[in-house]
């Protein structure tokens, strides 16, 4: 059991972290091994933010090996090189944890992939979102705590999507944990409720077509083939409608882009999710007191059906 | 008795005591008898007077609370209780066996109203899954829309969803009527084992999957109808009975019943014979 929240704001802008850390604290009774958000923050769109890890939080519960921090600062060194040799120049740099870092980056590309597997060769080090508006935090404990440690309830922006995991099958670790970046999309993220049972077959199919996986946890599937399916020329409403009878399994997920969220429940409607809608307003959770924490009013809400797939534009 | 050697196997079973009529379900009902009502006891019961009525603010009380308090006032003879601000809490309303009014003046989160036995509920918000889970008797009517498993396992009672309601509405019933106003998801009635299930809109797939028994009718589209359901001849009996309950419920009064179609277990699925795997050893 997981739980999963998701808001966008139509034509405005606002204070996405402190309202997804609400939405995301109401579920923590549906696992606090890790907690993670994708947050659309309001960016001039000019630079790259780059959110990457160098190493796992060690902490208390955690599945991953205990490293010493100087390795960390070895593999930032090589990154740093790396991206020089890229031609990518880091405008900004914020090291919240010894293992987790922010970087703004000004770099002309379109295309992320070549950069991300430079980047991702360098042993221990994970890019855990690229994109001009999307920044992806995640690690270990509930929604407040991983709030408080990146200090996101200041993050104003447009729309936001997270997740509160229960670790079933993978470890209690960063890279297991949600939400996933779409690799190699910039601002594509994506989190997940429930099981994949098709998960090795597909992934198998997709590492032949070049695409990456860092984690073995089944939810990193969605986004792989949901971005699999845009590269070759897919909307993103296509691809996740062709997702339905792809993935076997029981499924309710969310994909975030620069300009829209998504929603998608598989045919047997096995995952809750609450929805509310507005002219203004989308919030949408595995339970109800998650959309309550920021619409406290007595409001109409739904089940979406079986087999649903529904996409909002900022 | 006769020669068990030399009668077939139908009358073997008889012979032994076995009944052998056409199962259209087990009864679970015991019937009360009047001489023994001094003796009948209900645990956790109140005598409360439906004139006598207060309001309960929940806003800031976990859901334990809010029950306690509930059941507090129902020993003080409260019968009629208006719940504020229920907040899409769960677990609210849970295991009151007596009659009460009730009225929730909001949403409700996941089982709510679960285990109950005679309450009359009205709650003018929404629910989520698995609203009135085990209901045994009494009537529950949700204004707005209701999550997944609406229903699942009632042995009695009206439930009654003003709206839409999500998958697998009325799994494993037993008994009961539940009435939707809106449109229904997948698998309902999955498994279910008696009652009723009225659906005036449209349903998804698999409608009535492996159900052992029971009613479905339906107003609108079917998805699709699940393994084992099939179509029957809807009788104007039926059509009484639909017109009566819907207005009762207070719910589609001037709906045309005599288009709804009507879905009952084929048969095929299970083992229908009357005999327990005991028994059908015995009678080989």
């Amino acid at each position: 059991m997981c739980g999963i929240a998701g808001l966008i704001h139509r034509g405005k802008s606002s204070n996405v972290g402190s309202e997804l850390q609400g939405m995301l604290q109401a579920l923590k009774h549906r696992g606090e091994d890790s907690t993670g958000y994708a947050l659309y923050g309001d960016t001039d769109g000019k630079n790259f933010i780059m959110r990457f890890k160098v190493g796992e939080n060690v902490g208390e519960g955690s599945s991953s090996i205990m490293e010493d921090v100087s390795v960390y600062d070895e593999r930032k060194k090589i990154v740093d090189e790396t991206l020089a040799e890229m031609g990518a120049k880091v405008v900004k740099e914020e090291r919240t944890l010894p293992y987790s870092l922010r970087y703004e980056i000004d770099y002309d590309t379109k295309d992320l992939l070549d950069f991300s597997q430079r980047i991702e060769s360098i042993p221990g080090v994970e890019i855990l979102s690229m994109g001009k508006s999307l920044e992806v935090i995640k690690d270990l404990g509930n929604a407040k705590m991983v709030c408080d440690r990146y200090s996101l309830d200041k993050v104003v922006g447009t729309h936001a999507i997270g997740h509160a995991r229960m670790a079933t099958e993978s470890g209690v670790d960063i890279k297991s944990a949600h939400p996933f970046w779409g690799y190699p999309f910039s601002d594509v993220s994506v989190v997940h409720n429930g099981q994949l049972t098709n998960y090795w077959n597909n992934r198998r199919v997709l590492e032949n077509k070049g695409m990456r996986f860092m984690s073995e946890c089944d939810s990193e599937l969605i986004a792989v083939y949901i971005a699999e399916k845009m590269r070759h020329g897919a909307t993103l409403e296509e691809g996740m409608k062709e997702s339905l009878t792809g993935l076997d399994g029981v499924f309710t997920y969310f994909v975030a882009t620069k300009d829209s969220l998504g929603m998608a429940k598989d045919t047997m409607a096995a995952k809750p999710l609450v929805l509310y809608e507005s002219d203004d307003l989308v919030a949408m959770g595995s339970e109800e007191i998650a959309i309550r924490s920021v619409l406290p009013q007595e409001i109409d809400t739904y089940d979406p059906f079986d087999g649903e797939v529904k996409v909002w534009q900022i | 008795m006769a020669n068990l050697k030399t009668v077939s196997k139908k009358s073997k079973a008889q012979s032994m005591g076995m009944h052998t009529e056409v199962l259209t379900g087990r009864t679970q009902q015991k019937f009360f008898n009047p001489d023994e009502a001094e003796n009948f006891y209900y645990f956790g019961t109140y005598d409360v007077d439906f004139n006598k009525r207060t309001e309960l603010d929940v806003k800031d009380m976990t859901a334990p609370e809010a029950n306690k308090e509930i059941d507090n006032l129902m020993s003080q003879g409260y019968g009629t209780i208006v719940i504020k601000n229920p907040q899409g809490k769960h677990s609210l309303g849970v295991g009151i066996l007596n009659k009460l009014n009730l009225i929730f003046e909001g949403s409700l989160g996941y089982f709510g109203m679960g285990s109950c036995d005679g309450p009359i509920v009205r709650i003018n918000g929404r629910v989520g899954w698995s609203c009135a889970e085990n209901l045994m008797a009494g009537k529950v009517v949700i204004e707005k829309n209701a999550g997944s498993c609406f229903g699942a396992a009632i042995r009695g009672g009206d439930l009654i969803c003003k709206g839409s309601v999500g998958a697998r509405t009325g799994i494993d019933m037993k008994g009961g009527t539940i009435i939707i106003g809106g449109d229904a998801g997948a698998f309902t009635g999955f498994m279910m084992q008696r009652g009723r299930i009225i659906i005036l809109g449209d349903v998804g797939i698999n409608l009535g999957d492996s159900m052992y028994d029971g009613t479905i009718f339906v107003g609108g589209e079917i998805g699709s109808y699940g393994s084992d359901a099939v179509d029957s001849e809807l009788t104007s009996s039926d059509q009484d009975w639909l017109k009566r309950k819907l207005k009762v419920a207070e719910i589609g009064e001037n709906f045309d019943v005599s288009k709804m179609k009507k879905i009952v277990a084929g048969k095929k699925l299970w083992n229908y014979d009357n005999l327990e795997p005991t028994e059908k050893k015995g009678a080989i």
